[in-house]
């Protein structure tokens, strides 16, 4: 039982950075149609950015995570500018996805550049007994990093919800054409998801690092979970991606712990599979829904 | 096949037939060798993704699962190697068909995804029951044909390139059928082709399945070249070299594979004083031509040759 405990919290750690890859896969998919396949390269980047300030340049916590998120956002707004915006308008899919993993490849090769193939990591957030709770150890920063999830998620609900422009951006992922009569500037929405989804992307990876090491080639299968959270619960719903992130995390933990290491992320992707066969709408979605789409 | 297409083919033919008649140099042959391997994968990803729209990221899973079952065919239960490739490729081929059938009905998006996942899946069964893991096997029989063994490098050159050649041949003949055209409808417009009577699903598989045959038929080809294997060069990297090559040389003509194959290919070479950076340079040179250079290298330089032959 205490093993088990221990394994779905080490499933909740790891789930919670996929739930935050699989939101910002929702946030662009809703204002876009797009899959954007480098989401998982901002968790990365926001690691290594993380060391880079705090470790190589010995500069404090709070303003070493100010200019991470700083440099992702910039990133994440790099990629729409000079990448997605100009091909938006051919409404190419193949493009499009190309476009992506293109870019993807752009920021693994600059952090191999800037990095090399070391893994880093830094010391937790903040120093003190790791908590038990029915024999299962838990670390601090395991819980840091469940709270900045929780954090994240409540954050962009009232975002999304209660200011004008959440509402803006809510009101294109149900019809863009709509939204446009209304006076709404798509192409702005469309600028900010990226935004926000390089930013939360990046928050994942200052608080799993610590914890888990991370090195320049993990995104490319951190964008494949984040993706396999976010139709788990049903493309382009927060909370689908949540609940799916989190499901991921403590199967592969589960997968990891009772039957062999070597087969974790397998599990992940047989799962994906498996979904995106039977039911390609996901636990929350709804097939009709899908076949309006665009893309 | 149009009368360009054979004239181009035709010398071609001639060039390969004397390339190593003319270079001695084993290095510039092994270099040879390696862009007809990822020829014979781009070509069918090319017809994939140009003539049926549809694309995928697991092509190294096919290229992989085709170096895997030849070569241990052969080297555990001593088949005869040209049996052993030819079930590697059945066996990939027949995997390619259960994939396709439910992967098609999905959407671009999903597509791409799923078969980035088969791709991936193979990756991880390689690296974990494949022959000696992670770190790989070796000793795989050399191809050998009605009892002549190949050892030199100009052998295997000619080897591969016929392949190349008999693919290439094939693929031109295929895309001026009527399947052709059929395949030329569904990547305009999926939505009309149905209404013009193309069993579009169908069309799609077998191109799907195509495309494995080629990427198994490089792997095998692959496997006994080179005689030693491990799961790191059938990762999605490989998938996505793959993906550039068809993108730079041209998704929309067939030869585009084989321009692709060889800038990708000399590439590495090239930048070998420059480990650091090679990645980076991928994703500049992905991302600028998808920007800027759409259609690629041969359909543009077809553009200028048709404009300078007006002038």
């Amino acid at each position: 039982m205490t093993l088990f405990l221990q394994f779905l919290f080490a499933g909740l750690t790891t789930g919670s950075v996929y739930a935050l890859v699989g939101i910002g896969f929702n946030i662009i998919y809703n204002s876009t149609s797009i899959i954007n396949l480098a989401q998982g390269e901002f968790v990365v980047l926001g690691g290594l950015m993380m060391w880079f300030f705090l470790e190589s340049l010995q500069l404090p916590f709070s303003v070493s995570l100010c200019l991470t998120l700083l440099t992702a956002a910039i990133i994440g707004l790099a990629q729409e500018r000079l990448t997605i915006k100009p091909l938006l308008k051919k409404g190419d899919l193949l493009l499009m996805i190309m476009v992506t993993i293109a870019f993807s490849i752009l920021i693994r090769g600059i952090l191999m550049f800037k990095f090399g193939k070391d893994p880093y990591t830094y010391s937790p957030f903040t120093e003190g007994e790791p908590i038990e709770i029915f024999g299962a150890i838990i670390t601090q920063q395991t819980l840091w990093v469940i709270g900045i999830t929780v954090f994240c998620i409540v954050l962009l609900y009232l975002f999304f919800n209660k200011t004008m422009t959440g509402r803006a951006m809510k009101a294109c992922s149900l019809d863009v054409k709509a939204a446009r009569l209304m006076g709404i500037n798509v192409s702005k929405v469309v600028m900010l998801s990226f935004l926000i989804s390089a930013v939360i992307g990046a928050i994942g990876g200052i608080a799993i690092t610590p914890i888990s090491l991370m090195e320049y080639d993990k995104g490319a299968m951190l964008s494949v979970k984040g993706f396999c959270a976010a139709i788990l619960g049903g493309l382009g719903k927060s909370r689908g991606a949540v609940v799916g992130g989190f499901t991921l995390g403590m199967l592969e933990s589960l997968t990891a712990g009772y039957i062999h290491s070597g087969f974790k992320d397998a599990i992940a992707l047989l799962i994906m599979l498996f979904i995106l066969f039977v039911k390609p709408a996901g636990i929350f979605g709804k097939t009709e829904i899908l076949r309006l789409r665009k893309f | 096949m149009s009368k360009g297409n054979a004239i181009v083919l035709f010398i071609l033919g001639i060039f390969i037939i004397f390339l190593p008649q003319i270079i001695t140099d084993n290095y510039i042959l092994t270099i040879g060798i390696f862009i007809g391997i990822n020829a014979l994968v781009a070509m069918g990803l090319t017809i994939l993704m140009g003539y049926a729209g549809q694309i995928s990221l697991g092509q190294a899973g096919f290229y992989g699962l085709g170096a895997y079952v030849s070569a241990i065919l052969s080297l555990k239960f001593g088949l005869p190697v040209p049996l052993s490739v030819f079930i590697a490729i059945f066996i990939a081929s027949l995997i390619a068909v259960i994939l396709a059938i439910p992967s098609l009905r999905l959407k671009g998006h999903y597509l791409a995804v799923a078969t980035l996942g088969f791709g991936e899946i193979i990756h991880i069964i390689l690296n974990e029951w494949g022959p000696g893991g992670p770190s790989g096997f070796g000793d795989i029989p050399p191809f050998s044909i009605f009892g002549y063994t190949l050892s030199s490098t100009g052998e295997y050159f000619y080897l591969i390139w016929i392949f190349v050649i008999l693919a290439m041949t094939f693929s031109l003949n295929l895309i001026h059928s009527l399947t052709g055209k059929a395949l030329r409808a569904i990547h305009d417009s999926e939505l009309a082709s149905v209404s013009l009577g193309i069993n579009i699903t169908k069309l799609k598989i077998k191109v799907f399945v195509l495309s494995s045959i080629y990427a198994s038929l490089a792997g095998a080809l692959y496997a006994h070249y080179v005689t030693f294997l491990s799961p790191s060069g059938f990762s999605l990297f490989y998938s996505i070299l793959i993906l550039m090559m068809v993108v730079i040389g041209g998704i929309t003509n067939i030869w585009g594979a084989i321009a692709g194959a060889i800038i990708i290919t000399i590439l590495p070479e090239i930048l070998r004083g420059f480990k650091e950076i090679d990645i980076l340079i991928y994703g500049l040179i992905l991302t600028l031509c998808i920007l800027f250079m759409r259609k690629g290298i041969v359909p543009l330089f077809i553009e200028i040759w048709e404009k300078v032959i007006k002038k």
